[in-house]
């Protein structure tokens, strides 16, 4: 039960995420939701190396070789990156789309029907 | 605004700037690497920006100066990466070879020397200063609106 | 410096022309803006020549593996590895090499085509490279051998062609419709990457080989299998994921349109990739087959008729780019229903021709309707089609390039569009009849909708006042209409030299696992 902690921590902020692109209106709450959810897989990603006992994959001064795997880190690493740039273009979408409509409600936001 | 934490922030806006090399430069040895370290820096601007108001910040630190950081940062990366191209791309050709970061790395366990791995630490730091660049860039262009606030927070 | 250097090294070269000439485009742009154009003119044609060598590179020589950093350039399994591949390998067999041929091509008529369109707007060096990185994220899908490097390009793509679409922010819609295909966009690259951690937690392997030999086809498997199809078929544009396609082709500057075509399309070799290769020895073939047939009916269905209704010029040809989408999935659809039994060698590899043959196709004459859909908005200023009228009195080049796309995407001899629409009609039709008679109603109605594009777009009394486009666009349109006309006439051009080696290799995953963890060379 205890090693299932972090994947049931996934699934938990991964729903959380997910309700709040579904049901909130607010563009910036959308946002938010996409970054809940990427961090939700960031967290799955590093979790699926651990190895029982394992200490940080380091050499320098390292107490021991007995390591956690190194490859998820790095995998996550550049999903992390990618999280950073989708979330400032979509932030400044969000700024242009202020100026020019006068609100942030995606009910209101809707000149491109059909 | 108030007068401490202006004081504080630009004594603290050097030691972050440091603390964010030191991580881009120790990036083969510790964790971090290109991308921690310019965002570490980045967040030092950002708590400048945030002290003063943004009339004064925009003298001192100007945009054209970090699009310039980051257009010059990803050069120096794919150029570093193009060195190596009579083999491959991305080959490691300094690694173990003598020259500017070129020492051999023993087997397992040891303390970390610096003048190791070859093309890694170049394209740290390329990266590094890529990534100050770009995210001051979005950090002052989001936060263009901060006027400090008056007097002293009651 | 050799020809043999050049031809070992493409794999490498071909992306790393595009991102060295992306990175020094805002320095070079902020001196001159001739240099810039003539920069950019320069690094497109330097990379259709690579793609060309590649083709030819691997119609002599079989599959090519290129490893990333390793001494030498095609060591996949180092000696002291224990026989795992260990580095970023892209591996290039036909059907990789014909799509990087497709996305050159279009890229190079797009960006000619966009030094007319956009020579009034501000920011330009910034568009010239985001359209270089896109480039360089379809190349990178087409070209990779293993997973996460997929996922990486593919986020480079997205982002890139978002942040183009969103270009003319001075209309604020063009940037509503940029957030909802970046929205999308992220959320299926997110699943992707959910897939790609299952499949390492199980396999402990991210090459597409290793993985394809190791596969067991567990439970978990056909998960990871339902979000990769899904999430894929979703960036390619089919129904029901379609939501983003309209809003995001219809909106994008002139040359960028042709250009999301081909970036769609490397999603859907992403599909088909996965569905083949990765998955394609151990997976029940008949029922994904079945899946990419329904989804593609539904697609071609569902998207010409929404078409007939658009008044919008961009949204009409965008909902019949979700159309052509789907006599892609039903051709492929059909090969993989059919692998490994005896219909595959009398129909199942016909319908796979055809459906690879429409991918080529598909870009060639969409791009170009794009393009002319581009030059109409850029004299008229408007896109309504109730608005326009009597643009053959002033415009006589576009209207005989429409005239050209509009005949080539109803299947009409003696464009290239007949070609591959009659292999797809004959060969469905021996797997199961009602298919081909869906397909062949939805042409009709394809023809019948760009008659009313043209008559109210081109044909009546003269309202406007308009010139031709400047002649960077038509050389632009020029482009495209070569290869229409080539393949038209000659498809046994195609067929032998392109398309045949690609079905071929797509539908051979032994070979292909064979050439990377067999050591290269």
């Amino acid at each position: 039960m205890l090693l299932n902690l972090p994947f049931i921590t996934v699934v938990i902020i991964m729903a959380l995420g997910l309700y709040a692109m579904l049901f909130k209106r607010n563009l910036i709450k959308i946002v938010i939701g996409l970054s809940l959810i990427e961090s939700g897989v960031n967290l799955f990603l590093v979790s699926l190396g651990y190895r029982n006992g394992g200490i940080a994959p380091i050499y320098t001064n390292a107490p021991s070789t007995n390591m956690v795997l190194p490859t998820p880190q790095a995998l996550t690493l550049t999903s992390i990156v990618i999280g950073v740039a989708t979330t400032a273009m979509l932030l400044s979408f969000c700024m242009v789309i202020y100026r020019h409509y006068g609100t942030l409600d995606s009910r209101k936001v809707r000149r491109l029907r059909e | 605004m108030s007068k401490i934490v202006r004081t504080q922030a630009s004594f603290l806006y050097t030691f972050i700037l440091i603390f964010g090399f030191y991580i881009v430069a120790h990036g083969h040895l510790t964790p971090g690497g290109g991308f921690q370290g310019g965002a570490v820096i980045a967040t030092g601007i950002a708590l400048v920006v945030v002290a003063y108001k943004f009339d004064e910040i925009k003298r001192r630190i100007k945009k054209t100066s970090l699009t310039a950081a980051e257009g010059i940062g990803l050069l120096s990366f794919i150029i570093a990466g193009i060195s190596g191209i009579g083999v491959s791309f991305f080959y490691n050709w300094l690694a173990n070879s003598g020259l500017l970061f070129g020492e051999s790395v023993p087997y397992g366990i040891n303390p970390g020397y610096l003048n190791t791995a070859g093309t890694l630490p170049i394209m740290n730091l390329a990266v590094g200063i890529e990534v100050l660049g770009g995210l001051g860039v979005i950090v002052l262009y989001m936060l263009h609106f901060v006027k400090g606030g008056e007097g002293n927070a009651a | 410096m050799s020809w043999d250097y050049f031809l070992n090294h493409s794999p490498a070269l071909i992306i790393v022309i595009p991102l060295l000439a992306a990175f020094a485009t805002p320095l070079i742009g902020r001196f001159s803006r001739k240099a810039m154009y003539i920069w950019i003119t320069a690094s497109l044609a330097l990379t259709e020549i690579f793609s060309i060598i590649l083709l030819y590179g691997v119609h002599t020589g079989g599959t090519m593996v290129y490893v990333m950093g390793a001494n030498p350039y095609n060591l996949s399994v180092p000696p002291d590895s224990g026989g795992i591949p260990v580095r970023i390998i892209l591996t290039v067999d036909s059907f990789g090499a014909f799509m990087a041929f497709t996305a050159s091509t279009v890229a190079l008529a797009g960006g000619i085509y966009s030094i007319a369109c956009e020579h009034s707007q501000t920011g330009q060096e910034k568009y010239y490279a985001l359209l270089l990185l896109m480039l360089v994220g379809m190349l990178g899908m087409v070209l990779t051998g293993d997973l996460f490097n997929f996922f990486v390009f593919l986020e480079i793509n997205s982002l890139a062609s978002a942040a183009l679409v969103s270009y003319r922010i001075d209309k604020g819609v063009a940037v509503e419709a940029a957030f909802k295909y970046a929205i999308i966009s992220s959320i299926g690259a997110l699943a992707f990457l959910f897939g790609v951690g299952i499949l390492y937690g199980e396999y402990d392997a991210l090459n597409m080989a290793m993985i394809a030999q190791r596969m067991k086809f567990t439970d978990l498997d056909k998960i990871v299998m339902a979000l990769f199809t899904v999430t894929l078929a979703m960036k390619a544009g089919a129904i029901p994921m379609h939501y983003w396609v309209p809003d995001g082709y219809g909106k994008a500057p002139g040359g960028i349109s042709a250009m999301l075509v081909t970036a769609s399309q490397a999603s859907l070799y992403g599909v088909f990739r996965v569905s083949f290769t990765v998955f394609g020895l151990s997976a029940n073939t008949l029922t994904l087959g079945w899946f990419l047939i329904i989804l593609g009916v539904l697609s071609m269905f569902v998207g010409v008729t929404m078409a007939l209704i658009q008044h919008d010029i961009k949204r009409l040809m965008a909902y019949h780019a979700i159309s052509q989408t789907g006599y892609m999935l039903l051709g492929v659809g059909v090969g993989l229903a059919t692998l490994g039994t005896a219909a595959f060698n009398q129909y199942g590899l016909a319908a796979m021709e055809g459906g690879i043959f429409h991918i080529i196709n598909h870009a060639m004459y969409k791009g170009l309707l794009f393009l002319t859909a581009g030059a109409v908005i850029y004299r008229v200023g408007t896109s309504d089609l109730n608005k326009m009228g009597g643009l053959a009195h002033g415009m006589k080049y576009t209207t005989i390039f429409f005239m050209i796309g509009a005949l080539s995407i109803a299947g009409i001899p003696p464009f290239n569009g007949f070609a591959s629409k009659l292999l797809i009609y004959e060969s469905v039709y021996q797997f199961n009849p009602l298919l081909s008679i869906i397909a062949m109603i939805v042409s009709i109605l394809t023809l019948a909708s760009f008659v009313k594009v043209f008559h109210s777009a081109f044909m009546g009394p003269k309202i406007y006042d308009v010139k031709e486009v400047p002649k960077s666009m038509l050389i632009g349109m020029c482009i495209l209409t070569f290869f229409i006309i080539l393949f038209g006439l000659f498809p046994n051009i195609a067929m032998t030299y392109l398309v045949g080696p690609a079905a071929k290799a797509l539908a051979n995953p032994l070979e292909y696992i064979a050439r990377v963890l067999g050591g290269g060379a």
